[in-house]
């Protein structure tokens, strides 16, 4: 069954849909689109290290993005510059540094369309393992950090002062992240993963009331956009991160209706 | 039982100091099961601070607090919420502990809010927002109650009514409370131990003796000791600008 090019790049795509979903809705939340960019940024240079070192990408790309995170944790403590700034340098240079490794690397042939906007081709039975057993314990690993982390999402000073230590929540998170652009980093891409994790999110705040009901719309509206994605991506000899992330703002457009509606109801 | 084991939190000698200011320091008090500890002092005087020191959400910290239970609930002062979360109030409830749907019903039918159960938290008024505050916090049947002024924007019969509350859940979960308020009315009729702050702990003891005390009435003003009780005194020392003591 995972014969066909095309399954496999389906069933990559739906385990990392289940994956952004609820970790989308934190960022969104949290506000950390351009953290998640910065990490994506630094994954450059993961797959330059994978290529050197003879390492499996996701791995590689987990270890680099972890150690990216730390480094910014480390920055922010001991200087005085805004957090915008240490991440825009973060990012920038480890993507800069990753572009003059691959220079170097001239016995190696990159595709570089597909490191950055995500190959449908690309996907191998070994991605998909690392993808759902990835991905299932990323879910598992949120579910038991949600309260804390949730808590101190509303408010830190709660969830301190009730016992529930988010600041052990926000390390396991920034992990958590590391991990799902490693994850996601072939089939998206490394400059659209921020929009696979915060685009279903957005969409799924539209048309939410309670946190429960936009992880779950999150999670649906980043299945429906890699399943719209890759069959356009298929028909249209298009990459696969750009259709799925285009299918996603088609999502978001659509949503943007229902508000204007609830609105209308209100009035 | 011994009140040694009473104790649900000890400060001793605690300060703390950010950019190289003192918030406040100095500060020993002691909150015992079934007592309410009530703050007051001028604005800045580092009652916000204290408590936060209590309830060890400040982490350098000169001194020591010694904790001994893990059954929080916290009404802070000033509480910003992210829009970007849909969150309902019975969302809100079950925030940092889950409560059966009774306990959420029965905690916001005690506070008045039972109709806006389901109401996204965004669209409440300041006044209905601080009785889910109170509501939340009492629902999880603390051990420790910590309230930095609970009842800041609530319409005055709802005040009253409020304190009373706070004064029951006192008495039937005999649950320690800290309370911080600037309502020397209440404070002093309702208290059991007053400590009194500018920066550093002016006076402490039961209200009455508080109100007799002449660094009370230097901060307060002669109309506040009056509340409870008449008497003579003579200011030993004012402060300053910098809230330092000049001895007269």
């Amino acid at each position: 069954m995972f014969d066909d090019f095309f399954v496999r790049a389906l069933f990559a795509g739906i385990g990392i849909a289940f994956v952004t979903g609820p970790l989308g809705c934190f960022v969104v939340w949290r506000r950390l689109s351009y953290f998640g960019d910065t990490l994506a940024h630094s994954a450059l240079l993961g797959v330059t290290m994978a290529y050197t070192l003879d390492l499996n990408i996701a791995i590689s790309v987990f270890l680099i993005s972890s150690v990216i995170a730390l480094i910014l944790i480390q920055l922010q403590k001991k200087t005085n510059l805004p957090g915008d700034a240490l991440l825009g340098l973060l990012a920038h240079s480890s993507l800069a540094v990753g572009l003059v490794v691959i220079g170097f690397l001239t016995f190696i042939r990159f595709d570089i369309m597909g490191l950055l906007f995500g190959d449908i081709l690309a996907v191998t039975t070994d991605d998909l393992l690392i993808i759902w057993t990835g991905g299932a314990l990323i879910l598992l690993v949120l579910k038991l950090i949600w309260k804390p982390l949730f808590a101190s999402t509303v408010n830190y000073e709660l969830a301190e002062a009730e016992g529930l230590n988010p600041d052990r929540a926000k390390a396991i998170f920034t992990i958590l992240m590391a991990a799902v652009i490693a994850i996601s980093i072939k089939m998206v891409g490394l400059l659209l993963i921020t929009g696979m994790l915060i685009i279903p999110a957005a969409m799924a705040r539209n048309i939410s009331d309670s946190p429960q009901k936009m992880v779950i719309f999150s999670i649906i509206g980043g299945l429906l956009s890699v399943v719209l994605g890759l069959y356009s991506s298929l028909e249209f000899n298009t990459s696969s991160g750009p259709s799925i992330i285009a299918a996603s703002l088609a999502l978001f457009i659509l949503s943007l209706f229902k508000i204007k509606q609830s609105i209308k109801l209100k009035n | 039982m011994s009140t040694e084991n009473n104790i649900l939190v000890k400060l001793h000698n605690a300060g703390f100091k950010q950019n190289n200011k003192w918030l406040v320091e100095g500060v020993s008090l002691t909150v015992e099961k079934g007592k309410i500890v009530t703050l007051i002092g001028p604005n800045g005087s580092g009652k916000s601070t204290t408590a936060k020191i209590a309830l060890g959400i400040y982490k350098n910290i000169e001194g020591n607090v010694e904790k001994y239970t893990n059954k929080v609930g916290y009404v802070p002062q000033k509480i910003s919420i992210d829009w970007t979360l849909p969150l309902r109030v019975c969302d809100f409830m079950l925030l940092t502990e889950s409560i059966s749907e009774k306990d959420i019903d029965e905690a916001l039918s005690l506070t008045g809010v039972i109709h806006l159960k389901n109401k996204n938290l965004g669209n409440l008024s300041g006044g209905e927002f601080q009785r889910v505050l109170i509501a939340r916090a009492i629902s999880k049947k603390p051990e420790l109650l910590v309230l930095d002024e609970p009842v800041q924007g609530v319409d005055y019969t709802g005040e009253i009514a409020l304190y009373e509350l706070i004064k029951n859940i006192s008495d039937t979960l005999s649950c320690g409370i800290l309370l911080i308020s600037h309502d020397l009315h209440t404070v002093m009729t309702a208290t059991d131990h007053v400590v009194c702050l500018n920066g550093h702990v002016c006076c402490s003891g039961s209200p009455m003796d508080v109100a007799k005390n002449n660094e009370y009435k230097a901060l307060f003003g002669e109309k506040a000791s009056q509340i409870l009780t008449v008497y003579e005194h003579k200011h030993d020392h004012v402060h300053s600008d910098e809230g330092e003591i000049k001895k007269n």
